[in-house]
């Protein structure tokens, strides 16, 4: 009988703490360029994320969620005082939403160590994924390496032998030469970086005419892609150009225009990816915003899904660390890009595709010709101590 | 280093000097005249680019779209002056940079508004979209050609304004004897506001010339702005000689750092270590010329009479 009474007073407890945990949203605090350069991909990444709130009407698993969002206008420390307001004021339970590796440098291992969950729908830095990893850092798009890597296996395996490379100096500019040799294997024929924000590369450009190469691969995220392209067009150098999908993205396609078409690019996403999840989520996103998702959509909105799938585990009780973080591990969700799931250092095994840019009038777009590297795991994986 | 190859690269660093030249003009000639410090100045340069791209797309000639960009940007100059500017005339140095920034906020979050967060497309004219044989095996885009071109007739043509035509006199005036001027029956107001909407159409010049070879999107106009105003401290601020020769030199002085640099550190450093070190050294070139121009010259190479 006492067992009972007992019994039933703890089920009336935890009732109550249920009502209770369901009356008071889990806050998640998204921190993203929402303004100035790069705003493109900050407002892909919310509008992705956003669009998965929406679809379960203000939820993500069942539990009613608060979003907060916040501009960091590209910069660190505006970034890290958000994080910091996020953390000791709002108290949110998670944080998302950073695009650039810098930014992420400066406010993940803050934020983790005070034990906010962190999952990042973009920026992968090595040093987050190696020693620096940490039980409550996430990433759900990639390790910055990933992407380049295929391009240096696909270019490896295409044949050509003296690529002219070129990326910006900082730290997903020198992840992104290091993954690309990584798998290209042998020496390119010259490396070049950059300065971040650079917009002329009229002097980059005339090197590569002098040089010799048979190809060049760039990784120039945002504007800088697109200077860089439309510049390549105009000079008639005409060496093919190969690159990860940053500077073939449907956010910036239409603005590089026909200099981009025919070009050849890795992305762990596309539009024309065959699951039930992709078409969903590519047509849900027309319909809400009346333009095509592109990949950091694609992030954003598996960001918020993973969240979603781990919400659901725990009933809500964010908590409840280690079960929340287990449930995280376990990507149990639909990604729209196809088999997902995390290595033991919280980054994804996932396949990264060849795509080739294609006019599908009015818009050029991506059309995914076939996967460059099969369940492919990032590099630092064996550094991490989890 | 061939020497076709470095020709080459001098043209890119002139083609670069020429358009923050179109900036720098601007911005030094306002400051000269009114001790303004217009921090907006990048503004007009992104409305010139944005109304270029949107009317060459609407009509399909780029023309037509440099024409809308140069009498947008000034339309808009002269009304920024007649709304805030006029307000700042009398103020501090700090009040002028305050506001002029929230200017910038106003009108990037304007265009995100009314034009979407996405960088917009801007092809240059059918006509000048290829490379040009300058000298056998040297072709250069000749767009770049084209901006080097219009960039010297600028030059020249405010020579003429500034020292040889009546509004030229007056401005030259009123920038060292402003009460004197305004005491001989010339309306000063107006010839503010006409030097703040130069100023304007110059940067709306730049942007949208610029805009075919980059991207034209939210906040370009902070990105050259910075440069901008190290040209000026370079040249001296209120000269237009000064102007020129500050932008030339940091444009041919980046170009150059950033290929010479990685060259010789090639030398003793394996390719990798030495592009990143490169590439750091060059992106410091020009703040490392502007101090040194400062250690030689405080007021800059041709600090403007009466400043």
């Amino acid at each position: 009988m006492t067992t009972k009474l007992l019994a039933g007073a703890a089920l009336a407890a935890a009732t109550i703490c249920g009502a209770v945990q369901a009356a008071e949203p889990v806050k998640i605090g998204m921190i993203t360029t929402l303004s100035g350069g790069g705003s493109s991909l900050g407002v892909d990444v919310r509008d992705g994320f956003m669009l998965a709130v929406e679809q379960e009407g203000g939820t993500l698993g069942g539990q009613a969620v608060e979003v907060l969002i916040e501009d960091d206008a590209r910069k660190p420390e505006k970034a890290k005082s958000i994080a910091t307001r996020f953390q000791k004021s709002d108290r949110v339970d998670i944080m998302t939403g950073i695009i650039w590796s810098n930014l992420a440098m400066a406010v993940v291992p803050q934020v983790t160590r005070a034990g906010v969950f962190y999952v990042s729908p973009n920026a992968g830095p090595s040093a987050l994924a190696g020693k620096g990893c940490h039980e409550n850092y996430f990433n759900v798009a990639w390790q910055n390496d990933n992407l380049h890597e295929a391009m240096g296996e696909y270019m490896k395996a295409e044949g050509f032998k003296k690529p002219f490379i070129l990326a910006p100096n900082y730290p997903a500019g020198k992840d992104s030469l290091t993954g690309f040799k990584r798998f290209y294997q042998g020496a390119p024929l010259a490396e070049v970086y950059t300065k971040l924000g650079q917009k002329d590369y009229a002097a980059e450009i005339a090197q590569i005419r002098a040089s010799g190469a048979d190809s060049v691969f760039f990784f120039l995220p945002g504007g800088m892609g697109i200077a860089f392209l439309k510049q390549y067009g105009q000079s008639g150098v005409g060496l093919p150009v190969f690159g990860p999908a940053f500077s073939f993205d449907q956010g910036i396609l239409q603005a590089v225009g026909d200099a981009a078409l025919g070009v050849i690019n890795t992305s762990q996403w596309n539009k024309d990816l065959d699951n039930a999840a992709n078409k969903q989520f590519v047509a849900a996103f027309q319909t809400k915003y009346g333009r095509l998702p592109s990949l950091y959509a694609s992030q954003g909105y598996d960001a918020a899904r993973l969240i979603a799938s781990a919400l659901e585990a725990v009933g809500g009780e964010v908590s409840k660390a280690d079960d929340f973080r287990e449930a995280l591990k376990a990507a149990d969700f639909e990604s729209v890009r196809g088999d997902f799931a995390f290595g033991a250092n919280h980054h994804p095994i996932q396949d990264i595709y060849v795509r080739k840019v294609v006019r599908e009038a009015p818009v050029l777009t991506n059309q995914t010709l076939g996967v460059a590297l099969k369940d492919h795991r990032d590099a630092y994986a064996a550094d991490c101590k989890l | 280093m061939p020497a076709l190859l470095f020709v080459e690269q001098v043209l890119n660093g002139l083609q670069f000097g020429v358009m923050l030249f179109l900036m720098a003009a601007g911005l030094t000639l306002v400051f000269g005249i009114m001790r303004l410090i217009n921090l907006a100045h990048g503004s007009f340069y992104m409305v010139g680019a944005y109304l270029c791209a949107l009317a060459a797309g609407a009509s399909g000639s780029f023309l037509l779209g440099l024409l809308a960009g140069l009498a947008g940007a000034a339309l808009v100059g002269a009304a920024v002056e007649f709304l805030v500017i006029r307000r700042l005339y009398d103020r501090d140095h700090l009040d002028q940079v305050l506001a002029t920034f929230g200017l910038i906020l106003f009108f990037n979050e304007l265009v995100k508004i009314l034009f979407g967060p996405r960088p917009l497309l801007l092809d240059p004219p059918a006509l000048l979209s290829g490379a040009v044989e300058l000298l056998p095996g040297l072709p250069y885009p000749a767009y770049r050609l084209a901006i080097i071109g219009v960039g010297i007739a600028v030059a020249l043509g405010l020579y003429l304004l500034i020292r040889h035509s009546r509004l030229g006199m007056i401005i030259r005036a009123g920038a060292t004897h402003r009460e004197i001027v305004a005491a001989l029956g010339v309306n000063i107001r107006l010839v503010y506001t006409l030097v703040f909407g130069l100023g304007a159409l110059l940067a709306g010049l730049a942007g949208a010339m610029i805009g075919p070879l980059l991207s034209v999107q939210i906040g370009m106009g902070e990105e050259i702005l910075i440069l901008t105003f190290v040209v000026i401290v370079i040249g001296g601020i209120g000269s237009i000689k000064g102007a020129l020769v500050g932008a030339l030199l940091v444009g041919v002085t980046d170009t150059l750092a950033r290929v010479l640099l990685p060259l010789a550190f090639g030398a003793f450093l394996e390719p990798s270590a030495a592009a990143g070190v490169a590439a750091s050294l060059a992106s410091m070139m020009i703040y490392i010329v502007m101090a040194l121009v400062l250690v030689w010259r405080p007021h800059g190479l041709f600090p403007a009479e009466g400043a």
